[in-house]
Protein backbone atom coordinates (compact mmCIF):
# COMPACT_ATOMS: atom_id res chain seq x y z
CA UNK A 1 0.00 0.00 0.00
CA UNK A 2 1.08 3.51 -0.63
CA UNK A 3 0.91 6.36 1.10
CA UNK A 4 2.08 9.82 1.31
CA UNK A 5 3.59 11.52 4.39
CA UNK A 6 3.64 14.98 4.40
CA UNK A 7 5.27 17.46 6.47
CA UNK A 8 4.34 20.74 7.61
CA UNK A 9 6.36 23.19 8.37
CA UNK A 10 6.23 26.04 10.48
CA UNK A 11 9.43 28.68 10.44
CA UNK A 12 8.86 30.50 13.62
CA UNK A 13 9.23 26.81 15.35
CA UNK A 14 12.31 26.01 12.97
CA UNK A 15 13.83 28.95 13.92
CA UNK A 16 13.45 29.09 17.29
CA UNK A 17 15.93 25.67 17.31
CA UNK A 18 19.26 25.39 18.38
CA UNK A 19 21.77 24.33 15.72
CA UNK A 20 22.63 21.14 17.53
CA UNK A 21 18.58 20.37 16.90
CA UNK A 22 18.25 21.23 13.47
CA UNK A 23 21.63 19.17 12.92
CA UNK A 24 19.75 16.36 14.52
CA UNK A 25 16.62 16.33 12.39
CA UNK A 26 18.67 16.50 9.02
CA UNK A 27 20.65 12.91 10.82
CA UNK A 28 17.68 11.77 11.82
CA UNK A 29 16.03 12.66 8.18
CA UNK A 30 19.47 10.57 6.35
CA UNK A 31 19.06 8.10 8.36
CA UNK A 32 15.27 7.38 7.96
CA UNK A 33 15.90 7.62 4.22
CA UNK A 34 18.61 4.97 4.30
CA UNK A 35 17.11 2.39 6.66
CA UNK A 36 13.72 2.73 4.22
CA UNK A 37 15.55 2.21 1.13
CA UNK A 38 17.46 -0.74 2.75
CA UNK A 39 13.68 -2.05 3.84
CA UNK A 40 12.51 -1.96 0.15
CA UNK A 41 9.88 0.81 1.41
CA UNK A 42 10.97 4.08 -0.32
CA UNK A 43 9.53 5.16 -3.36
CA UNK A 44 10.76 8.71 -3.30
CA UNK A 45 11.07 11.72 -0.70
CA UNK A 46 10.93 15.32 -1.91
CA UNK A 47 11.70 18.70 -0.01
CA UNK A 48 10.34 21.87 -1.13
CA UNK A 49 11.87 25.40 -1.49
CA UNK A 50 10.77 28.32 0.86
CA UNK A 51 6.97 29.20 0.43
CA UNK A 52 8.13 32.83 -0.25
CA UNK A 53 9.21 31.90 -3.38
CA UNK A 54 6.22 30.09 -4.37
CA UNK A 55 4.00 31.10 -7.47
CA UNK A 56 0.01 31.09 -6.83
CA UNK A 57 -1.15 30.29 -10.50
CA UNK A 58 -4.94 30.97 -12.03
CA UNK A 59 -7.15 32.05 -14.98
CA UNK A 60 -9.48 34.77 -14.77
CA UNK A 61 -11.62 36.04 -17.18
CA UNK A 62 -9.54 33.90 -19.49
CA UNK A 63 -6.25 35.82 -18.23
CA UNK A 64 -3.76 34.27 -16.76
CA UNK A 65 -3.06 35.42 -13.14
CA UNK A 66 0.14 34.47 -11.31
CA UNK A 67 1.02 36.26 -7.53
CA UNK A 68 3.48 35.33 -5.66
CA UNK A 69 2.82 32.38 -2.90
CA UNK A 70 2.30 30.78 -0.85
CA UNK A 71 -1.60 30.19 -1.12
CA UNK A 72 -2.71 28.80 1.79
CA UNK A 73 -2.55 31.79 4.82
CA UNK A 74 -1.08 29.83 7.76
CA UNK A 75 1.46 29.16 10.17
CA UNK A 76 2.52 25.88 8.68
CA UNK A 77 3.18 25.17 5.36
CA UNK A 78 4.06 21.99 3.01
CA UNK A 79 7.94 21.25 3.15
CA UNK A 80 8.35 18.37 1.87
CA UNK A 81 7.34 14.12 1.92
CA UNK A 82 7.92 10.87 1.68
CA UNK A 83 6.10 8.43 -0.89
CA UNK A 84 6.42 4.93 0.51
CA UNK A 85 4.54 1.16 -0.03
CA UNK A 86 4.60 -0.47 2.73
CA UNK A 87 2.57 -3.47 4.56
CA UNK A 88 -0.55 -1.54 5.29
CA UNK A 89 -1.70 1.85 7.68
CA UNK A 90 -0.15 0.77 11.18
CA UNK A 91 3.31 0.71 9.02
CA UNK A 92 2.96 3.79 7.70
CA UNK A 93 2.33 5.33 10.62
CA UNK A 94 4.94 3.74 12.41
CA UNK A 95 7.30 4.48 9.77
CA UNK A 96 5.92 7.96 10.18
CA UNK A 97 6.63 8.39 14.20
CA UNK A 98 10.36 7.53 13.16
CA UNK A 99 10.83 10.62 11.15
CA UNK A 100 12.44 13.69 13.63
CA UNK A 101 9.49 16.01 12.90
CA UNK A 102 7.39 13.91 14.91
CA UNK A 103 9.00 14.80 18.57
CA UNK A 104 9.13 18.80 18.11
CA UNK A 105 5.56 20.84 18.79
CA UNK A 106 4.62 22.44 16.46
CA UNK A 107 5.60 20.35 13.20
CA UNK A 108 2.76 18.62 11.43
CA UNK A 109 2.96 14.84 9.98
CA UNK A 110 0.28 12.95 7.64
CA UNK A 111 -0.37 9.68 6.71
CA UNK A 112 -2.04 9.50 3.98
CA UNK A 113 -3.04 6.45 1.46
CA UNK A 114 -2.30 7.14 -2.44
CA UNK A 115 -5.56 6.29 -4.43
CA UNK A 116 -4.27 7.04 -8.05
CA UNK A 117 -0.64 7.26 -9.47
CA UNK A 118 0.56 8.15 -12.81
CA UNK A 119 4.07 8.50 -14.09
CA UNK A 120 7.16 8.12 -12.16
CA UNK A 121 5.77 4.67 -10.53
CA UNK A 122 4.84 3.71 -14.14
CA UNK A 123 8.52 2.49 -14.15
CA UNK B 1 9.38 -21.40 -31.21
CA UNK B 2 7.66 -17.83 -30.75
CA UNK B 3 8.67 -15.46 -27.90
CA UNK B 4 5.72 -16.45 -25.37
CA UNK B 5 6.62 -20.04 -25.68
CA UNK B 6 10.04 -19.19 -24.21
CA UNK B 7 8.67 -17.08 -21.60
CA UNK B 8 6.67 -19.76 -20.49
CA UNK B 9 9.11 -22.67 -20.52
CA UNK B 10 11.52 -20.09 -18.61
CA UNK B 11 9.28 -19.71 -15.95
CA UNK B 12 8.28 -23.08 -15.61
CA UNK B 13 11.96 -24.32 -15.93
CA UNK B 14 13.68 -21.02 -12.90
CA UNK B 15 12.22 -23.00 -9.95
CA UNK B 16 13.70 -26.45 -11.37
CA UNK B 17 16.75 -25.45 -12.05
CA UNK B 18 16.59 -22.86 -8.59
CA UNK B 19 15.42 -26.07 -6.92
CA UNK B 20 18.78 -28.13 -8.04
CA UNK B 21 21.37 -25.55 -6.85
CA UNK B 22 19.90 -24.39 -3.81
CA UNK B 23 19.75 -28.22 -2.99
CA UNK B 24 23.73 -28.92 -3.81
CA UNK B 25 25.21 -25.34 -1.95
CA UNK B 26 22.27 -24.04 0.42
CA UNK B 27 22.73 -20.44 -0.46
CA UNK B 28 19.77 -19.22 -1.03
CA UNK B 29 20.17 -16.06 -1.78
CA UNK B 30 23.72 -16.87 -4.37
CA UNK B 31 21.65 -19.27 -5.91
CA UNK B 32 18.77 -17.00 -7.09
CA UNK B 33 20.82 -14.65 -8.16
CA UNK B 34 22.76 -16.61 -10.31
CA UNK B 35 19.28 -18.18 -11.96
CA UNK B 36 17.82 -14.82 -12.33
CA UNK B 37 21.20 -14.27 -14.38
CA UNK B 38 21.14 -17.18 -16.28
CA UNK B 39 17.62 -16.74 -17.31
CA UNK B 40 18.37 -13.06 -18.71
CA UNK B 41 20.88 -14.70 -20.51
CA UNK B 42 18.43 -17.11 -22.02
CA UNK B 43 16.21 -14.40 -22.81
CA UNK B 44 19.02 -12.55 -24.49
CA UNK B 45 20.10 -15.52 -26.60
CA UNK B 46 17.18 -18.17 -27.17
CA UNK B 47 14.78 -15.91 -29.24
CA UNK B 48 17.71 -14.99 -31.89
CA UNK B 49 20.34 -18.53 -31.20
CA UNK B 50 17.14 -21.01 -31.29
CA UNK B 51 16.04 -22.63 -27.35
CA UNK B 52 18.52 -25.01 -26.85
CA UNK B 53 17.70 -29.22 -26.89
CA UNK B 54 18.26 -29.78 -23.25
CA UNK B 55 16.91 -26.25 -22.04
CA UNK B 56 16.84 -27.53 -18.56
CA UNK B 57 20.79 -28.55 -18.77
CA UNK B 58 21.52 -25.26 -20.17
CA UNK B 59 20.20 -22.98 -17.77
CA UNK B 60 22.05 -25.45 -14.94
CA UNK B 61 25.21 -24.86 -16.65
CA UNK B 62 25.32 -21.22 -16.96
CA UNK B 63 23.92 -20.62 -13.61
CA UNK B 64 26.47 -23.29 -12.03
CA UNK B 65 29.11 -20.83 -13.81
CA UNK B 66 27.45 -17.69 -12.79
CA UNK B 67 27.55 -19.38 -8.72
CA UNK B 68 31.08 -20.41 -9.37
CA UNK B 69 31.79 -16.87 -10.36
CA UNK B 70 30.13 -15.64 -7.49
CA UNK B 71 32.15 -17.62 -5.28
CA UNK B 72 36.04 -16.90 -6.86
CA UNK B 73 35.00 -13.49 -6.43
CA UNK B 74 34.21 -14.44 -2.46
CA UNK B 75 37.71 -15.20 -1.81
CA UNK B 76 36.80 -16.39 1.89
CA UNK B 77 34.40 -19.00 0.34
CA UNK B 78 36.39 -20.20 -2.60
CA UNK B 79 38.83 -22.80 -0.60
CA UNK B 80 35.22 -24.43 1.48
CA UNK B 81 33.23 -24.54 -1.73
CA UNK B 82 34.38 -23.93 -4.78
CA UNK B 83 35.40 -28.33 -4.80
CA UNK B 84 31.91 -29.01 -4.83
CA UNK B 85 30.69 -26.03 -7.11
CA UNK B 86 32.16 -27.10 -9.86
CA UNK B 87 31.47 -30.79 -9.94
CA UNK B 88 29.10 -31.89 -12.83
CA UNK B 89 25.49 -31.60 -11.68
CA UNK B 90 23.83 -34.54 -13.16
CA UNK B 91 20.39 -33.96 -15.40
CA UNK B 92 18.17 -36.29 -13.55
CA UNK B 93 18.04 -34.63 -10.31
CA UNK B 94 14.64 -34.64 -9.52
CA UNK B 95 12.94 -31.35 -9.86
CA UNK B 96 9.60 -31.95 -8.75
CA UNK B 97 9.61 -31.71 -4.83
CA UNK B 98 12.16 -28.50 -4.82
CA UNK B 99 9.56 -26.50 -6.78
CA UNK B 100 7.05 -26.83 -3.79
CA UNK B 101 10.65 -26.91 -1.25
CA UNK B 102 11.27 -23.40 -2.82
CA UNK B 103 7.62 -22.13 -2.58
CA UNK B 104 7.85 -23.14 1.17
CA UNK B 105 11.10 -20.90 1.12
CA UNK B 106 9.82 -17.57 -0.31
CA UNK B 107 6.56 -17.74 2.05
CA UNK B 108 8.98 -17.94 5.17
CA UNK B 109 7.34 -17.15 8.09
CA UNK B 110 9.71 -14.34 9.38
CA UNK B 111 9.25 -12.43 6.24
CA UNK B 112 6.42 -9.52 5.31
CA UNK B 113 3.62 -10.28 3.00
CA UNK B 114 5.13 -7.76 0.64
CA UNK B 115 8.64 -10.12 0.69
CA UNK B 116 6.77 -12.96 0.53
CA UNK B 117 5.16 -12.33 -2.68
CA UNK B 118 8.02 -10.36 -4.34
CA UNK B 119 10.13 -13.33 -3.34
CA UNK B 120 7.73 -16.05 -4.75
CA UNK B 121 6.82 -14.11 -8.11
CA UNK B 122 10.73 -13.70 -8.67
CA UNK B 123 12.40 -17.25 -7.55
CA UNK B 124 9.40 -19.48 -8.28
CA UNK B 125 7.22 -17.26 -10.73
CA UNK B 126 10.48 -16.67 -12.76
CA UNK B 127 9.56 -12.99 -13.31
CA UNK B 128 12.31 -10.39 -13.49
CA UNK B 129 12.60 -7.70 -10.52
CA UNK B 130 11.76 -5.21 -13.13
CA UNK B 131 8.15 -6.86 -14.07
CA UNK B 132 7.39 -7.05 -10.40
CA UNK B 133 7.83 -3.57 -9.34
CA UNK B 134 5.82 -2.87 -12.36
CA UNK B 135 3.09 -5.01 -11.66
CA UNK B 136 3.37 -3.56 -7.75
CA UNK B 137 3.71 -0.02 -9.41
CA UNK B 138 6.46 0.62 -7.41
CA UNK B 139 10.16 2.04 -8.81
CA UNK B 140 12.60 -1.22 -9.65
CA UNK B 141 15.17 -0.34 -6.85
CA UNK B 142 12.26 0.14 -4.22
CA UNK B 143 11.93 -3.74 -5.45
CA UNK B 144 15.37 -5.06 -5.70
CA UNK B 145 15.92 -3.83 -2.25
CA UNK B 146 12.87 -5.71 -0.98
CA UNK B 147 13.31 -9.02 -2.62
CA UNK B 148 17.31 -8.27 -1.69
CA UNK B 149 16.21 -8.04 2.00
CA UNK B 150 13.88 -11.19 2.01
CA UNK B 151 16.64 -13.14 0.71
CA UNK B 152 18.71 -11.86 4.12
CA UNK B 153 16.21 -12.53 6.09
CA UNK B 154 15.72 -16.44 4.91
CA UNK B 155 19.43 -16.60 5.52
CA UNK B 156 19.81 -14.98 9.01
CA UNK B 157 16.08 -17.53 9.68
CA UNK B 158 18.41 -20.08 9.24
CA UNK B 159 16.05 -22.70 6.95
CA UNK B 160 17.09 -25.71 5.90
CA UNK B 161 15.92 -26.39 2.02
CA UNK B 162 13.61 -29.12 2.99
CA UNK B 163 9.85 -29.55 3.44
CA UNK B 164 8.70 -29.37 7.03
CA UNK B 165 6.51 -32.10 8.59
CA UNK B 166 3.89 -32.71 10.11
CA UNK B 167 1.88 -29.67 11.76
CA UNK B 168 4.61 -27.02 10.75
CA UNK B 169 4.06 -28.21 7.54
CA UNK B 170 0.21 -27.39 7.90
CA UNK B 171 1.11 -24.32 9.17
CA UNK B 172 3.41 -23.19 6.27
CA UNK B 173 1.58 -24.46 3.81
CA UNK B 174 -1.41 -21.90 5.00
CA UNK B 175 0.59 -19.22 4.44
CA UNK B 176 2.13 -20.43 0.87
CA UNK B 177 -1.60 -20.56 0.09
CA UNK B 178 -2.37 -16.79 1.64
CA UNK B 179 0.75 -15.82 -0.10
CA UNK B 180 -0.82 -16.95 -3.50
CA UNK B 181 -4.18 -15.74 -2.80
CA UNK B 182 -2.83 -12.37 -2.37
CA UNK B 183 -0.85 -12.28 -5.32
CA UNK B 184 -3.92 -13.02 -6.84
CA UNK B 185 -6.09 -10.95 -5.29
CA UNK B 186 -3.29 -8.03 -6.23
CA UNK B 187 -4.15 -9.12 -9.90
CA UNK B 188 -7.90 -8.78 -9.78
CA UNK B 189 -8.65 -6.19 -7.45
CA UNK B 190 -5.95 -3.57 -6.99
CA UNK B 191 -6.04 -2.51 -3.60
CA UNK B 192 -5.86 1.50 -4.80
CA UNK B 193 -5.39 3.22 -8.07
CA UNK B 194 -7.39 3.17 -11.00
CA UNK B 195 -6.37 -0.11 -12.86
CA UNK B 196 -8.92 -2.99 -11.78
CA UNK B 197 -7.42 -5.60 -13.49
CA UNK B 198 -4.08 -6.90 -13.21
CA UNK B 199 -4.72 -9.93 -15.23
CA UNK B 200 -1.15 -11.14 -15.64
CA UNK B 201 -0.92 -11.16 -11.57
CA UNK B 202 -4.23 -12.92 -11.35
CA UNK B 203 -2.67 -15.58 -13.82
CA UNK B 204 0.71 -16.07 -12.06
CA UNK B 205 -1.03 -16.98 -9.30
CA UNK B 206 -3.42 -19.38 -11.38
CA UNK B 207 -0.55 -21.10 -12.95
CA UNK B 208 1.45 -21.37 -9.20
CA UNK B 209 -1.65 -23.05 -7.68
CA UNK B 210 -1.78 -25.32 -10.79
CA UNK B 211 1.63 -26.25 -10.04
CA UNK B 212 0.88 -26.94 -6.03
CA UNK B 213 -2.02 -28.59 -7.02
CA UNK B 214 -0.03 -30.85 -9.26
CA UNK B 215 2.29 -31.67 -6.24
CA UNK B 216 -0.49 -32.04 -3.44
CA UNK B 217 -3.41 -33.09 -5.80
CA UNK B 218 -4.93 -34.76 -2.54
CA UNK B 219 -5.10 -31.30 -0.94
CA UNK B 220 -8.42 -30.21 -0.41
CA UNK B 221 -7.52 -26.73 0.68
CA UNK B 222 -5.36 -26.19 -1.93
CA UNK B 223 -7.71 -27.59 -4.91
CA UNK B 224 -10.55 -25.42 -2.71
CA UNK B 225 -8.11 -22.58 -3.68
CA UNK B 226 -7.66 -23.42 -7.41
CA UNK B 227 -11.31 -23.65 -7.85
CA UNK B 228 -11.87 -20.40 -5.97
CA UNK B 229 -9.73 -18.13 -8.34
CA UNK B 230 -10.76 -19.99 -11.59
CA UNK B 231 -14.08 -19.40 -10.55
CA UNK B 232 -13.77 -15.96 -9.47
CA UNK B 233 -10.81 -15.42 -12.59
CA UNK B 234 -14.11 -16.35 -15.21
CA UNK B 235 -15.95 -13.41 -14.17
CA UNK B 236 -13.23 -10.82 -15.09
CA UNK B 237 -14.67 -10.15 -18.98
CA UNK B 238 -18.43 -9.19 -16.85
CA UNK B 239 -16.87 -7.15 -13.90
CA UNK B 240 -16.36 -3.76 -15.73
CA UNK B 241 -17.79 -1.68 -18.23
CA UNK B 242 -15.68 -0.92 -21.39
CA UNK B 243 -14.53 2.55 -19.60
CA UNK B 244 -13.51 0.52 -15.97
CA UNK B 245 -16.42 1.12 -14.43
CA UNK B 246 -17.16 -1.90 -11.72
CA UNK B 247 -20.68 -3.85 -12.28
CA UNK B 248 -21.66 -5.66 -9.26
CA UNK B 249 -22.51 -9.18 -9.58
CA UNK B 250 -26.52 -9.03 -10.06
CA UNK B 251 -25.97 -6.68 -12.70
CA UNK B 252 -22.94 -8.90 -14.55
CA UNK B 253 -23.74 -10.13 -18.36
CA UNK B 254 -23.22 -13.57 -17.20
CA UNK B 255 -22.71 -15.07 -21.01
CA UNK B 256 -19.48 -13.03 -20.37
CA UNK B 257 -18.44 -15.52 -17.60
CA UNK B 258 -15.22 -17.34 -19.20
CA UNK B 259 -17.51 -20.94 -19.46
CA UNK B 260 -14.61 -23.35 -19.64
CA UNK B 261 -13.00 -21.79 -16.63
CA UNK B 262 -16.34 -22.20 -14.35
CA UNK B 263 -16.77 -25.58 -16.07
CA UNK B 264 -13.51 -26.55 -14.37
CA UNK B 265 -13.58 -24.39 -11.00
CA UNK B 266 -16.85 -26.12 -10.40
CA UNK B 267 -15.39 -30.01 -10.85
CA UNK B 268 -12.39 -29.10 -9.00
CA UNK B 269 -15.03 -27.09 -6.24
CA UNK B 270 -17.19 -30.29 -6.00
CA UNK B 271 -13.45 -32.48 -5.74
CA UNK B 272 -12.32 -30.58 -3.15
CA UNK B 273 -15.66 -30.51 -0.81
CA UNK B 274 -15.14 -34.23 -0.88
CA UNK B 275 -11.79 -34.53 1.09
CA UNK B 276 -12.07 -35.13 5.07
CA UNK B 277 -11.85 -31.97 6.26
CA UNK B 278 -13.59 -28.25 5.32
CA UNK B 279 -11.33 -25.42 5.01
CA UNK B 280 -12.03 -21.59 4.68
CA UNK B 281 -10.92 -21.97 0.60
CA UNK B 282 -13.03 -24.45 0.12
CA UNK B 283 -16.32 -23.21 1.67
CA UNK B 284 -15.39 -19.74 -0.45
CA UNK B 285 -15.19 -21.99 -3.72
CA UNK B 286 -18.14 -23.64 -2.95
CA UNK B 287 -19.95 -20.19 -2.21
CA UNK B 288 -18.49 -19.02 -5.82
CA UNK B 289 -19.63 -22.34 -7.42
CA UNK B 290 -23.15 -21.37 -6.22
CA UNK B 291 -22.98 -18.06 -8.11
CA UNK B 292 -21.50 -19.74 -11.14
CA UNK B 293 -24.46 -22.51 -10.89
CA UNK B 294 -26.92 -19.70 -11.04
CA UNK B 295 -27.73 -18.75 -14.60
CA UNK B 296 -29.65 -15.23 -13.75
CA UNK B 297 -28.59 -13.57 -10.32
CA UNK B 298 -32.29 -14.27 -9.46
CA UNK B 299 -32.08 -17.57 -9.68
CA UNK B 300 -29.09 -17.79 -7.25
CA UNK B 301 -29.42 -20.11 -4.32
CA UNK B 302 -29.23 -17.56 -1.33
CA UNK B 303 -30.05 -20.42 1.47
CA UNK B 304 -26.79 -22.22 0.26
CA UNK B 305 -24.90 -19.24 -0.10
CA UNK B 306 -26.16 -18.05 3.49
CA UNK B 307 -25.32 -21.79 4.94
CA UNK B 308 -21.76 -21.93 3.69
CA UNK B 309 -21.26 -18.47 4.67
CA UNK B 310 -22.56 -19.54 8.61
CA UNK B 311 -20.17 -22.38 8.21
CA UNK B 312 -17.15 -20.15 7.16
CA UNK B 313 -17.64 -17.93 9.97
CA UNK B 314 -17.77 -21.04 12.54
CA UNK B 315 -14.17 -22.01 11.61
CA UNK B 316 -12.68 -19.11 9.98
CA UNK B 317 -14.37 -16.14 12.02
CA UNK B 318 -13.54 -12.61 10.17
CA UNK B 319 -15.92 -9.61 10.29
CA UNK B 320 -15.59 -9.81 6.26
CA UNK B 321 -17.16 -13.21 6.17
CA UNK B 322 -20.26 -11.86 8.54
CA UNK B 323 -20.45 -9.10 6.30
CA UNK B 324 -21.22 -10.91 3.38
CA UNK B 325 -23.02 -12.79 5.56
CA UNK B 326 -25.37 -10.19 6.11
CA UNK B 327 -26.06 -10.07 2.45
CA UNK B 328 -27.07 -12.95 1.99
CA UNK B 329 -29.66 -13.25 5.35
CA UNK B 330 -31.09 -9.87 3.39
CA UNK B 331 -31.38 -12.04 0.27
CA UNK B 332 -33.20 -14.94 2.26
CA UNK B 333 -35.01 -13.17 4.87
CA UNK B 334 -35.55 -9.78 4.01
CA UNK B 335 -32.96 -6.57 4.38
CA UNK B 336 -34.17 -5.48 8.08
CA UNK B 337 -32.29 -9.08 8.83
CA UNK B 338 -29.15 -8.52 7.20
CA UNK B 339 -29.47 -4.80 9.31
CA UNK B 340 -29.23 -6.48 12.31
CA UNK B 341 -26.30 -8.08 11.49
CA UNK B 342 -24.46 -5.32 10.53
CA UNK B 343 -24.99 -3.69 13.40
CA UNK B 344 -23.06 -6.85 15.22
CA UNK B 345 -19.79 -4.95 13.53
CA UNK B 346 -20.29 -1.36 14.20
CA UNK B 347 -18.70 -2.66 17.51
CA UNK B 348 -15.82 -4.64 15.80
CA UNK B 349 -12.95 -1.85 15.85
CA UNK B 350 -11.60 -3.21 12.25
CA UNK B 351 -14.84 -2.24 10.89
CA UNK B 352 -15.44 0.75 12.37
CA UNK B 353 -15.92 3.46 9.70
CA UNK B 354 -14.50 0.51 7.28
CA UNK B 355 -16.23 1.34 3.36
CA UNK B 356 -17.42 -1.94 2.98
CA UNK B 357 -19.04 -1.80 5.71
CA UNK B 358 -20.81 1.29 5.04
CA UNK B 359 -21.32 0.19 1.33
CA UNK B 360 -23.34 -2.90 1.93
CA UNK B 361 -25.43 -1.01 4.87
CA UNK B 362 -26.44 1.21 2.04
CA UNK B 363 -27.21 -1.29 0.02
CA UNK B 364 -29.68 -3.15 2.45
CA UNK B 365 -30.78 0.33 3.67
CA UNK B 366 -31.86 1.09 -0.46
CA UNK B 367 -33.73 -2.83 -0.30
CA UNK B 368 -35.66 -1.54 2.64
CA UNK B 369 -36.93 1.92 1.10
CA UNK B 370 -34.69 3.88 3.43
CA UNK B 371 -33.44 5.84 0.31
CA UNK B 372 -31.72 8.81 2.66
CA UNK B 373 -30.64 6.44 4.67
CA UNK B 374 -28.16 4.96 1.65
CA UNK B 375 -27.44 7.80 0.07
CA UNK B 376 -25.96 9.28 3.14
CA UNK B 377 -24.23 5.83 3.39
CA UNK B 378 -23.08 5.12 -0.35
CA UNK B 379 -21.24 8.89 -0.13
CA UNK B 380 -19.41 8.25 3.42
CA UNK B 381 -18.71 4.55 1.59
CA UNK B 382 -17.09 6.84 -1.79
CA UNK B 383 -15.41 9.07 0.56
CA UNK B 384 -13.64 6.08 2.96
CA UNK B 385 -12.76 3.53 -0.25
CA UNK B 386 -8.83 3.89 -1.63
CA UNK B 387 -9.97 2.31 -5.00
CA UNK B 388 -10.87 4.82 -7.55
CA UNK B 389 -13.37 2.25 -9.57
CA UNK B 390 -14.71 1.38 -6.30
CA UNK B 391 -15.78 5.41 -5.86
CA UNK B 392 -16.97 6.25 -9.17
CA UNK B 393 -19.55 3.07 -8.62
CA UNK B 394 -20.44 4.22 -4.93
CA UNK B 395 -20.83 7.93 -6.51
CA UNK B 396 -22.99 6.52 -9.20
CA UNK B 397 -25.48 4.84 -6.61
CA UNK B 398 -25.78 7.84 -4.60
CA UNK B 399 -26.56 10.46 -7.62
CA UNK B 400 -28.69 7.84 -8.54
CA UNK B 401 -30.75 7.72 -5.47
CA UNK B 402 -30.85 11.39 -5.61
CA UNK B 403 -32.24 11.25 -9.11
Amino acid sequence: MKFLISMHINPAVLDALTDEEKEAIGAGHGAFIEALKESGELITTQALVDPSQAAVVAIRNGQPVVTDGPFLEAKEYLGGFYLIDCENKDRAIELALQIPDAAIEGLGLEVRQVMFADGLLEA
Amino acid sequence: MTVPSIEDLLRELTPQVLGVLVRRHGQFEGCEDAVQEAVLAATVQWPTEGVPNHPRSWLLTVASRRFIDQLRSDHARRVRELATATEVIPEDVPDTDDTLVLLFLCCHPTLTAASQTALTLRAVGGLTTAEIARAFLVPEATMAARISRAKQRIKAAGSSFSLPDGAEREERLAVVLQVLYLIFNEGYTASSGSELHRADLAREAIRLVRMVHGQLPEDSEVTGLLALMLLTHARREARTTAAGDLIPLDEQDRTKWDRELIDEGLELAKASLAGPALGPYQLQAAIAATHADAVTAEETNWQQVHALYLILERIAPNPMVTLNRAIALAETKGPAAGLALLSRLDRDERMAGHHRLLSVRAHLLEKSGDQAGAYEHYRRAAKSTASLAEQRYLELRASQLKA
